[in-house]
């Protein structure tokens, strides 16, 4: 039957094209499975409209996020009386236009949380890879730094260290990674400790492969579908801890706009002008719940095992 | 038993394989209990002390039922299990004190074929990385992986148009040949074959076995033949060794084992293979009762004492393990009864 199967020689083809086909292939594939979940879709056009957002402020942000104007104070949104379409979203309690503060403050939310699960993705993988291809004592130890992690509520860490470290950007991330990467460590470390008793490893060894390339290579790309996952659903929960760090003045320092510190802010007149924090926490709800309908899709497109 | 390693150095006779007193023991782990009650660590006995010889271009079938080591004892010649005890001489070369990166050196000569065309081949990895794995770890130039991997499909039967292909794109024989063009790649001179066709169609064993033989014919290759499938193991082998419970029972030619099994197990099995054409010949059957019993511990003397049927065995054999002696010829049998040495 093999033997028989026709010759079809694609002369010209290079192989730059031929990775790409082979891409594109893979990818409508998967195009086609995740379509089929109608709220995945929705959740990633919500995505894909906050990172517009973030990316598009300066153009399509109406007003300077932190032009404070004492003579428009406390303006309600266009739907109310008073309210006028100069500010469709109302005005702060500075006289600052809120609907271009929470487009500015996609930004601050969006970068935390790529570049919090970047580097929290890089470290725990290699962790992960590292624990579940060795195992024995380098195994143990990983997993008990894990569990010491574990043992902290994430918010009071972060709040710790960040107390220790000062607030800020740059301090927040670190606060964040330093307990973020236990989650990708756990999922790769479970997922290598089932490859790689696959025969396809053993395969790899029998004809000399080395550590490096087993882990790297053949391991790695049979649980990447399961990283993307869960990469994508933890920066939901990011997003929730630098809204939660920024709130409480922590995280995102004034004047730079973020969705938390404007929930703060608007706490305090809250029976006067609820719109002040209503409209930033709805952002942060639209957003995380986009990002995970999105995770779940993913979830679902790339790897049904994992849909418990 | 012919064993003079200086008579070694490039005789003809030499074997490609020498395996002396091989021995690979699994820990079973002590927990705290066992620690506490003062136990040590118990291990299984997956080869417990065989003896073997692989000669150039031949193939030597090695047959049992699951579990009794054949596998293990396949993994550990090829050192991808570092064995406890014993000796592994490839071409006169001892490898059980290799470093890893003469191992790797070595590899070049001796491959794998696996029993699991699914499982075997990765499914992240297109053909040419699967098969082209082998020569990128030689060396090979990446340059010339895609042309000498084309030749290598073309060799086994599978179009070389599909290079850049995913192992899901196949089918189990398709696969089965892609898993032999990534062992021969290297052109090696012995190749391990675990069960290379029990997990085809049976249609599609033997056009796989016929690729095997004419591979074996144009590039001179020693196999050694893992199966549990005796009438598999007939027709590819040229010499036969049964393996129970971790050791090497009888050791024989293929016409010769078949024809005068000796051994009481080797016996056993023979009988139970089904004949076609046999009618009206009345063909004894032998029935063994009762399970091995576990490579954990095993008995002292001959593991095959709690399932021997004959009417000769004694407190001997309970007691000592027998020896592999050759009776006639060529033909080796691990048993006091047939060995005269009650």
């Amino acid at each position: 039957m093999a033997a028989a199967m026709p010759v079809r020689q694609q002369p010209g083809v290079t192989g730059g094209r031929r990775a790409w086909r082979r891409g594109l292939a893979s990818l409508l594939d998967f195009w086609r499975r995740f379509r089929k979940n109608r709220l995945a879709v929705v959740g990633g056009a919500v995505v894909l409209l906050v990172i517009a957002m973030g990316v598009l402020a300066p153009w399509i942000a109406p007003h300077d996020p932190t032009q404070a104007d004492f003579f428009r104070r406390f303006r309600p949104p266009v739907w109310m009386e008073g309210g006028s379409w100069e500010h469709p979203l109302g005005t702060d309690q500075l006289g600052r236009d809120i609907l271009s503060r929470i487009i500015w403050g996609a930004r601050a939310s969006l970068t935390v949380g790529a570049i919090v699960i970047l580097i929290a993705t890089t470290v725990g993988v290699s962790m992960g890879l590292i624990s579940g291809y060795y195992g024995g004592r380098v195994d143990a130890f990983i997993q008990r730094v894990v569990d010491v992690l574990l043992s902290f509520p994430y918010l009071v860490l972060a709040i710790g260290l960040m107390a220790v470290m000062g607030p800020g950007f740059s301090n927040m991330v670190l606060a964040l990674v330093y307990k973020e990467w236990v989650t990708p460590c756990r999922v790769v470390r479970g997922e290598v400790l089932a490859a790689k008793r696959q025969e396809y490893v053993e395969a790899a060894r029998a004809v000399g492969a080395g550590d490096a390339h087993i882990m790297w290579r053949e391991i790695l790309p049979n649980v990447l579908s399961s990283v993307i996952v869960v990469a994508t659903l933890r920066v939901a929960w990011v997003i929730l801890m630098e809204a939660s760090l920024s709130f409480l003045g922590l995280g995102v320092q004034p004047p730079t706009p973020a969705w938390g510190s404007m929930v703060a802010a608007g706490r305090e007149y809250i029976f006067q002008a609820w719109w002040l924090g209503t409209f930033p926490g709805l952002a942060i709800l639209v957003t995380v719940l986009g990002i995970n309908l999105l995770g779940e899709g993913l979830r679902d497109a790339l790897d049904p095992r994992l849909g418990e | 038993m012919r064993w003079t390693p200086m008579a070694a150095a490039g005789a003809p006779p030499e074997p490609l394989v020498q395996v002396r007193g091989l021995k690979q023991y699994f820990p079973l782990g002590s927990t705290w209990v066992d620690r506490l009650l003062g136990r040590g660590s118990r291990w299984v006995h997956a080869v417990d002390g065989v003896d073997l010889d692989i000669h150039h271009r031949e193939t030597l079938g090695l047959v049992g039922e699951s579990g009794c080591g054949k596998s293990t004892l396949a993994r550990t010649i090829l050192r991808l299990y570092e064995p406890t005890a014993g000796s592994i001489k490839f071409a006169g070369r001892e490898l059980t004190t290799l470093s890893q990166m003469e191992m790797r050196q070595m590899r070049r000569e001796m491959q794998m074929i696996f029993q699991d065309p699914f499982a075997s081949l990765n499914p992240r990895r297109t053909v040419e990385q699967i098969v082209g794995l082998p020569l990128l770890i030689q060396g090979v130039p990446r340059a010339d992986i895609r042309r000498r991997v084309a030749e290598l499909l073309e060799k086994v039967g599978l179009s070389p148009s599909h290079i850049d292909r995913y192992p899901h794109q196949f089918s189990g024989g398709q696969r089965q040949r892609i898993g032999i063009a990534r062992a021969l790649a290297v052109n090696p001179r012995f190749v391990v074959a675990d069960e290379p066709v029990s997990a085809l169609d049976v249609s599609i064993q033997a056009q796989i076995l016929r690729l095997l033989q004419d591979l074996q014919a144009e590039m001179g290759l020693a196999y050694l033949f893992i199966s549990h499938d005796l009438a598999v193991i007939s027709y590819v082998s040229d010499r036969i060794a049964v393996m129970y419970l971790g050791r090497i029972v009888e050791l024989a030619p293929a016409e010769t084992l078949f024809a005068e099994p000796l051994h009481p197990y080797t016996r056993a099995l023979i009988s139970a293979v089904p004949r076609v054409g046999s009618r009206g010949q009345v063909r004894e059957r032998i029935l063994l009762s009762g399970s091995p019993p576990t490579p954990i511990d095993p008995p002292k003397g001959c593991r095959f004492y709690s399932r021997c049927f004959l009417k000769e065995k004694n407190e001997t054999c309970r007691l000592v393990a027998p020896d592999l002696k050759e009776v006639t010829p060529g033909h080796r049998v691990a048993c006091h009864a047939v060995a005269g040495t009650l």
